[in-house]
């Protein structure tokens, strides 16, 4: 990130630096938009077009526009494409784009469209007479901040202010749009007290791994009786590893092993067990969900 | 390097934004080939500057940022209250207006 020293360094080889640079950034630039277009998850296309745009970064830093190369970096990469994931969390990273046509021939229609569109925009810019390189200015280079600085606060200083009007009503449309009215009175401790009081279970949910062979978070608890608590563990795990298992089959299979695993080690674990539904000596954490989880089990 | 190279560069990441807002489902990914078009016109902008020398290309690019950030702001918070309303992220969902 030089410029000012890629032009005090001659012109050749500083020409041969900027070719090299120019073909590497392309070719990884368009690579990156192209597979922006194909991956099929959101979250792959946010990735790629972060490469598309430091790359673009840098191909701005080539051409003696430092300060656009780091507002690059920083607005586009750092703060338009956070918010892009940070929406992205929210609205679901799981959403894989459909490949299903909902209009017959769109694909084709569209391609079609880009190759038109990239023939006409060809044509324009090989009739155009581009001179091929210029002696860098004085505005370029070391001084291009200020220069930068002196044309936003002089000839552009009307666009300028309209910008910031801009950005208000940005950010005011944003507040407006994404806020929700609350529709019912906000739950106090009372009354969530009060609802969990009268509800069918007063008491917390057993916790996972208890005397299974490991505690891990999606690891059920193990009833008294050998047979995993499925309460234990939460609703989300355990569709996330129905999901990566591909069905019951290998769920049906690791609770099996469960239980060789229980029977293998039989005296260690339903041991304190039934020591602790006795005289209740490890307390009441201990002794409810494992009922309770029983109860869920059968039924 | 001469000016014509950038320039384009520019025009084929226009047209495969181009191609890709045509293309996908998804609105968030619509939002990104967006992006990607304002992307590659900020790149002509930048090498016409230096084609002439003046930096007025690159003020111009600057501008062209700050609109793409005010219009990503609104565009996702249009986006999170269709999502919250109709679940769904597709472009083909919200169709309430069609016939």
């Amino acid at each position: 990130m030089s410029p000012g020293e890629v032009l005090a360094a001659g012109s050749s080889a500083a020409s041969a630096t900027e070719t090299t640079a120019f073909w590497i950034l392309a070719v990884l630039a368009v690579v990156a938009a192209l597979g922006m277009i194909i991956a099929r998850r959101a979250v792959h296309c946010a990735v790629l077009l972060a490469v598309v745009m430091l790359s673009l970064a840098v191909l701005y830093a080539l051409q003696d526009a430092p300060f656009l190369a780091f507002v690059q970096v920083i607005v586009y990469t750092g703060a338009v494409l956070m918010l892009f994931l940070f929406v992205l969390m929210i609205v679901g990273v799981s959403s894989a784009d459909s490949l299903v046509e909902t209009i017959r021939g769109q694909r084709l229609a569209a391609g079609l469209v880009g190759i038109g569109l990239l023939v006409l925009l060809s044509l324009v810019i090989g009739h155009a007479a581009l001179a091929s390189d210029t002696a860098a200015s004085a505005s370029f280079g070391a001084s291009n901040l200020n220069g930068l600085a002196t044309l936003i606060f002089t000839r552009y200083v009307f666009p300028f202010e309209a910008t910031s009007a801009l950005l208000i009503t940005a950010a005011l449309g944003a507040m407006v749009l994404a806020h929700r009215e609350r529709t019912s009175p906000k739950p106090t401790q009372r009354s969530l007290s009060k609802a969990r009081m009268t509800s069918a279970r007063p008491t917390p949910l057993p916790g996972p791994g208890t005397y299974a062979r490991h505690n891990a978070v999606d690891m059920p608890a193990l009833l008294p009786d050998g047979s995993p608590a499925s309460l234990s563990v939460s609703p989300i795990i355990a569709a996330r590893r129905a999901e990566l298992s591909e069905g019951d089959t290998d769920l049906g299979q690791r609770d099996m092993r469960l239980a060789q695993g229980d029977t293998q080690f039989g005296p260690d674990d339903t041991g304190p067990d039934q020591g602790g539904t006795g005289p209740g000596e490890d307390g009441p954490t201990d002794a409810v969900p494992s009922s309770t989880g029983r109860e869920d089990s059968r039924s | 390097m001469s000016t014509g190279h950038f320039v384009a560069l520019a025009v084929i990441l226009f047209v495969i934004g181009a191609v890709g807002v045509l293309v996908r489902r998804n609105a968030m990914v619509v939002f990104m080939c967006v992006e990607l078009m304002l992307n590659a016109v900020n790149l002509a902008f930048v090498a016409f500057a230096r084609m002439h020398g003046t930096l007025d290309g690159q003020v111009i690019a600057f501008f062209v940022m700050v609109v793409a950030a005010a219009e990503v702001v609104v565009g996702l918070a249009i986006l999170m209250s269709i999502f919250r309303t109709r679940q769904s992220a597709s472009v083909d969902d919200p169709n309430l207006l069609k016939y």
